[in-house]
């Protein structure tokens, strides 16, 4: 997968779970500020992602760390490159 | 003491998903009662069930949605059509004088799912961020909380199929007492075979399948059993004053509650509790007996509970009884939200000039005797009503009308 598939499957799962506008999805948007997502809605963005890319996430503080989408996007990337 | 006036009604029933196409099947006696192939397959006693048909759920977001089951999309459609019906615009609701109170005594898919989410995924983080609030029975009063932004009661009332009777008549009192404005009040009842499957096994429902139409029979000799049902009904209560002030179109002026529990039987309802409720609502309404011109039977077609409240009945109008009765015959029996549907009913009547017939009924049997039955739809709209319910282990609700 390169990353753009990556990015663009995140991005698409995130849209279709979140009912997110892609025009509003720009690497910097803030999860919480920009795109109106809310604590509970990270319980199920680990559950799409984990879905999509067929791995768990256990690493819990740093998905608590992620703010942007940009920062889910190097945290999958960083998750697939540790897997392969 | 304050005035409590009806401002707004909306349902989701069986029998339709807006006042219209309920008053025309109350009316015309149109039954909402299936066959459920389901609860065929799995060897249910009685398939018979209420179903919601061509609800339209993309009312709310995917997001919205995700904390609330079916019964409570169905609540907020209610609540949403009710207040449309009001005139009360969102920003009057969202201040400390504006509540709710829904009746609700399960959420049981939600709690089975949380469970069997859990089963497949392996980890309790894989069930998701909603299942909590779903599974909770105060999620219709909750989650409606956080969509209509109210900020004064929010609770979920439970005492069976009396539930929203208590709700509604809860709901009065507060704005009685001073202590609320103006409440969205109703109950809502879940609609799948989980929640009912425990229930079918007492034998208590309608075991009549050839035409699930004439299945639900209150009050007539024949009755075998009630046929489950549900949907959601909501009712906007104001002061009088306010609604009056702010030119609203008062449907209707809540007169009296009366409540009581019977300290018998969990099943079987006693020979003078329901009359208690009954007359303590009279009492506040102020009204006679002579005065109550409809009287909107609980009558689920239980042999024991129907020939209860015609006991019931009879203790408190004598031998001279209003017109009465019994919806069920055509929605089922919608537990939870059946004391508020009632309401929501009876205003329909009274708005589209009616007064519905106890469909399905015969003849009585002694147990039954001496009630003034209505046989068939009056056009005259019902004007001073008392509407009954009553749930397992002898919780009794009464509510009395004045229609204007």
């Amino acid at each position: 997968m390169t990353k753009e598939e990556v990015i663009e499957l995140i991005d698409s799962s995130l849209a279709e779970e979140f009912e997110l506008d892609r025009a509003d999805m720009t690497p910097e948007a803030n999860l919480y500020e920009d795109l109106g997502l809310d604590s509970l809605d990270t319980v199920d963005m680990v559950i799409v992602l984990e879905g999509a890319f067929d791995f768990k996430i256990r690493e819990e503080e740093a998905v608590r760390a992620i703010r942007t989408l940009a920062d889910i996007h190097n945290f999958v990337m960083h998750k697939i490159e540790q897997h392969s | 003491m304050y005035r409590v006036a009806i401002t707004g009604i909306g349902i989701v029933s069986c029998l339709g998903n807006d006042l219209e196409s309920v008053g025309a099947a109350l009316r015309n006696g149109q039954s909402g009662i299936v066959v459920d192939p389901q609860r065929v397959e799995l060897g249910f006693r009685s398939p018979l069930t209420g179903q919601i048909k061509n609800f339209d759920t993309s009312i709310l977001s995917r997001k919205q949605r995700k904390s609330m089951p079916e019964f409570a999309v169905w609540a907020y459609a209610s609540a949403r059509d009710a207040l449309e019906m009001s005139g009360l615009d969102e920003e009057s609701l969202q201040n400390d004088q504006s509540g709710l109170i829904y009746g609700c005594d399960s959420s049981c898919l939600a709690a089975i799912e949380q469970v069997e989410a859990l089963l497949q995924r392996g980890e309790t983080k894989g069930i998701g961020s909603g299942q909590i609030f779903r599974s909770m029975t105060s999620t219709v009063t909750m989650n409606l909380n956080t969509l209509l932004k109210t900020r004064g009661a929010c609770w979920t009332l439970s005492s069976a199929c009396s539930s929203s009777g208590h709700a509604v008549g809860q709901a009065a009192d507060l704005i009685r007492m001073g202590r609320q404005e103006r409440m969205i009040c109703g109950g809502a009842q879940e609609v799948n075979w989980q929640s009912m499957c425990s229930f079918d096994g007492l034998g208590a429902f309608s075991a009549q399948l050839d035409d699930p139409a004439t299945a639900s029979r209150p009050f007539d000799a024949d009755r075998d059993g009630l046929v489950p049902s549900g949907g959601a009904a909501s009712v906007i209560l104001e002061r009088y004053d306010l609604a009056e002030k702010r030119g609203a179109t008062i449907l209707g002026e809540l007169l009296g509650y009366g409540f009581s529990s019977d300290g018998a039987q969990l099943s079987v309802p006693s020979e003078d509790g329901l009359s208690r409720a009954m007359r303590s609502a009279l009492q506040q309404s102020g009204l006679a007996t002579g005065e109550i011109d409809y009287l909107c039977a609980h009558a689920t077609a239980t042999p024991a509970g129907d020939a209860a409240e015609a006991t019931n009945i009879r203790r408190v109008f004598g031998d001279t009884t209003p017109d009465i009765s019994a919806l069920k015959a055509l929605t089922g029996h919608e537990l939870w939200m059946s004391g508020a549907a009632q309401v929501v009913y009876t205003a329909i009547m009274a708005q589209q000039g009616f007064t519905a017939a106890s469909y399905n009924f015969n003849q009585a049997d002694a147990g039954t005797a001496g009630l003034n039955i209505i046989r068939e739809t009056r056009l005259r709209s019902p004007g001073k009503v008392l509407c009954n319910s009553a749930g397992f282990g002898g919780t009794n609700s009464s509510l009395v009308i004045a229609f204007s």
